[in-house]
């Protein structure tokens, strides 16, 4: 302690101009650089410069162990013809389209619900984002067992409530197979959407609940006027990070099917696995998560425009 | 209005509204316990099954003897009357499983470390240096939290491959920050903001550098936001999966969720037991930190998506 005393004394006896060294020390901009150094290298060095190397690498003809040579949109055009990659284009979106629907609306109801005053009500929030910090993986392996062809305690259930004679499939056929993995993504993202709607709900002021009891307002023109209009920002964002985490989502579907059966369940992402990484084909598995991109620059955009919609509605100006 | 009857009918389903939190005393006496049970317990009873069913699944199965795995017919499926832990043990002592479970720990714990080191510093400095085109900065670091492993996996395969880091921890260590700084630096961002700048012009005045004030002043302020950070990085560190499978090859560097659905994943029909005894050893420490941290977890979710 006593040198930090000490030092400004002895270490600037007369004024004098300042020398580059100082300017490096003390200039906003140059201590803005040095505090952002560590940073911007992760993100240039391992995001940046990768994301324009996969669009490059997408107009190769790269393999493992082998540098591609430039072969222009070749790798597109075969991608173009190919059947399986339009099966994945369109698992992709039936996948993000009902999964994230279907969690809005449970997560926007299990929102309202938990809000509620009721006995245990911390206890209950905290159990119901339990699926959300499980690791994804081990949860699908759960629900891997839970679908079982042979096993699965759903067949066993309803076969001895007398609904079903044979087990199902559920893994194996192509429409049940859909079915399980969107149920299990909609199982593993509810919670996130619930709970973080949550939050926004409980900014709500109370207050205009009663105004508008006291106006005559019905229960859904509360929600639909009151509730939604004020929880808009806060769903804009949690859907656009929902919609992007289910388009790209690949640990799920690789932990249950795979793909199968018959390329059922290939979403954009496994498609791309598979073909880079195990077929050894990365110029083409490039292409594939490249073709990505623009599904990902949409998504962005609808929800960013909505959320400035909304702003300027509310008379906020956009910082 | 001068309907009265109809009137008190339309009052009763207004009543019953949601989302009263501090002062619901106010407006819910008039709600009736039957109608609570049925739109309000009855679903929120039938969710909360659905959400916590695959663990009880879970746990149940890792105790269960084989037997009673794959005759449902003889013992009922939902409850067993004698539990072994041959499956648990089988893990733990049988497999490389301590080791995986020790992999994943060292890098979670790493990856997490660096990030939070280097976010600190950025959100301090896009918060309160306010260099020139700090606005923009932050603008680009929550858009590049938007890119989603899944595009970056096969170039970043090339670029560990080239700096000789491939099937080393030392790969996911380093790659791992790119998911966890955009979103720790966003979320100490805002944490940053509430602590009143006025402290740090009196320790400016008394001759503190920059350095000296991140490290005693607003750290210290901080610390609510840097657990919520830490916790939330070191899930997601524990949660990665198409990384740690792409860059890992040998059996003893994989983290627990390439390494069970890699290494347990055979054809034996007595799999399920070991299968899911791994899935909630992996799934435990996460759990168990998260019951210690909810707060703190929560307010990170939260707050990362307000901002």
């Amino acid at each position: 302690m006593a040198d930090i005393a000490l030092q400004p004394r002895t270490a600037k006896p007369q004024i004098r101009d300042a020398t580059t060294w100082d300017q490096i020390k003390t200039n906003r901009n140059w201590l803005g650089f040095w505090f952002m150094l560590p940073a911007m290298g992760f993100l240039i060095f391992f995001l940046a410069y990768p994301l324009g190397l996969g669009i490059w690498i997408s107009f190769t003809d790269a393999k493992i162990g082998r540098p591609g040579t430039f072969i222009g949109v070749e790798n597109y055009e075969w991608l173009w013809d190919d059947s399986i990659f339009w099966l994945s284009v369109f698992n992709t979106l039936l996948y993000t389209f009902i999964a994230s629907a279907i969690k809005f609306a449970v997560g926007l109801y299990l929102a309202l619900l938990l809000n509620e005053n009721m006995p245990f009500k911390a206890m209950l929030r905290a159990l119901v984002l339990i699926p959300f910090i499980v690791p994804t993986v081990l949860s699908a392996l759960a629900f891997w067992w839970i679908f079982d062809s042979q096993f699965s305690i759903i067949s066993w259930s309803l076969k001895h409530m007398g609904l079903i004679t044979q087990n199902i499939n559920f893994l194996g056929d192509s429409t049940w197979a859909r079915i399980c993995v969107i149920f299990a993504n909609i199982w593993r993202g509810v919670p996130f959407v619930a709970i973080t709607l949550l939050a926004g709900l409980q900014t709500v002021q109370p207050s205009l609940y009663e105004a508008a009891t006291l106006d005559g307002a019905s229960k859904w023109e509360m929600f639909r006027f009151i509730t939604y209009p004020l929880l808009t920002p806060i769903i804009a964002v949690v859907m656009t990070f929902s919609v992007l985490f289910t388009f790209t989502d690949f640990q799920l579907i690789w932990a249950m099917t795979r793909g199968g059966p018959v390329n059922a369940t290939h979403l954009m992402a496994t498609l791309s696995y598979q073909r880079a990484i195990i077929a050894g084909q990365l110029g083409e598995g490039a292409a594939i998560s490249s073709a990505m991109i623009p599904f990902l620059l949409a998504a962005i955009m609808v929800s960013w425009f909505g959320l400035q919609r909304r702003k300027w509605q509310q008379g906020e100006n956009n910082d | 209005m001068t309907d009265l009857p109809a009137a008190k009918v339309d009052l009763k389903s207004i009543l019953s509204t949601p989302a009263r939190v501090d002062n619901s005393e106010g407006m819910s006496y008039l709600q009736s316990v039957p109608r609570r049970m049925v739109t309000l317990y009855l679903p929120l009873s039938i969710i909360v099954f659905i959400l916590l069913f695959p663990f009880y699944w879970m746990g149940l199965t890792a105790i269960k003897p084989d037997e009673q795995l794959i005759d449902l017919e003889t013992y009922n499926p939902f409850w067993t009357w004698n539990p072994t832990f041959k499956h648990i043990y089988k893990l733990l002592f049988q497999s490389h499983y301590p080791l995986w479970l020790w992999n994943t720990m060292y890098v979670a714990i790493c990856a997490t470390a660096l990030s939070i080191f280097a976010s600190v510093l950025a959100a301090y400095a896009i918060v309160r240096l306010r260099y020139r085109g700090a606005q923009w900065v932050g603008g680009l670091i929550f858009l590049s939290y938007l890119v989603p492993p899944s595009i970056l996996f096969i170039p970043l395969a090339t670029v560990v491959f080239q700096y000789g880091l491939f099937d080393s921890p030392l790969s996911l260590i380093l790659t791992y920050p790119t998911i966890l700084i955009p979103f720790s630096t966003w979320l100490l961002m805002g944490y940053f903001k509430t602590i009143p700048f006025e402290l740090e012009e009196c320790a400016l005045i008394d001759g503190a550098s920059r350095w000296q004030i991140l490290v005693k002043i607003v750290l210290p302020l901080a610390i609510p936001g840097l657990i919520s950070a830490f916790i939330f990085c070191f899930t997601l560190c524990w949660n990665e999966f198409i990384y740690a499978l792409t860059f890992l090859q040998s059996v003893q560097n994989k983290t627990v969720p390439v390494a069970i659905v890699n290494e347990f994943v055979d054809g034996d029909v007595y799999r399920w037991g070991s299968l899911m005894a791994g899935a909630l050893a992996g799934s435990l420490p996460l759990v168990i930190l998260y019951a210690f941290f909810v707060e703190h977890y929560v307010s990170a979710m939260t707050g990362a998506v307000k901002e």
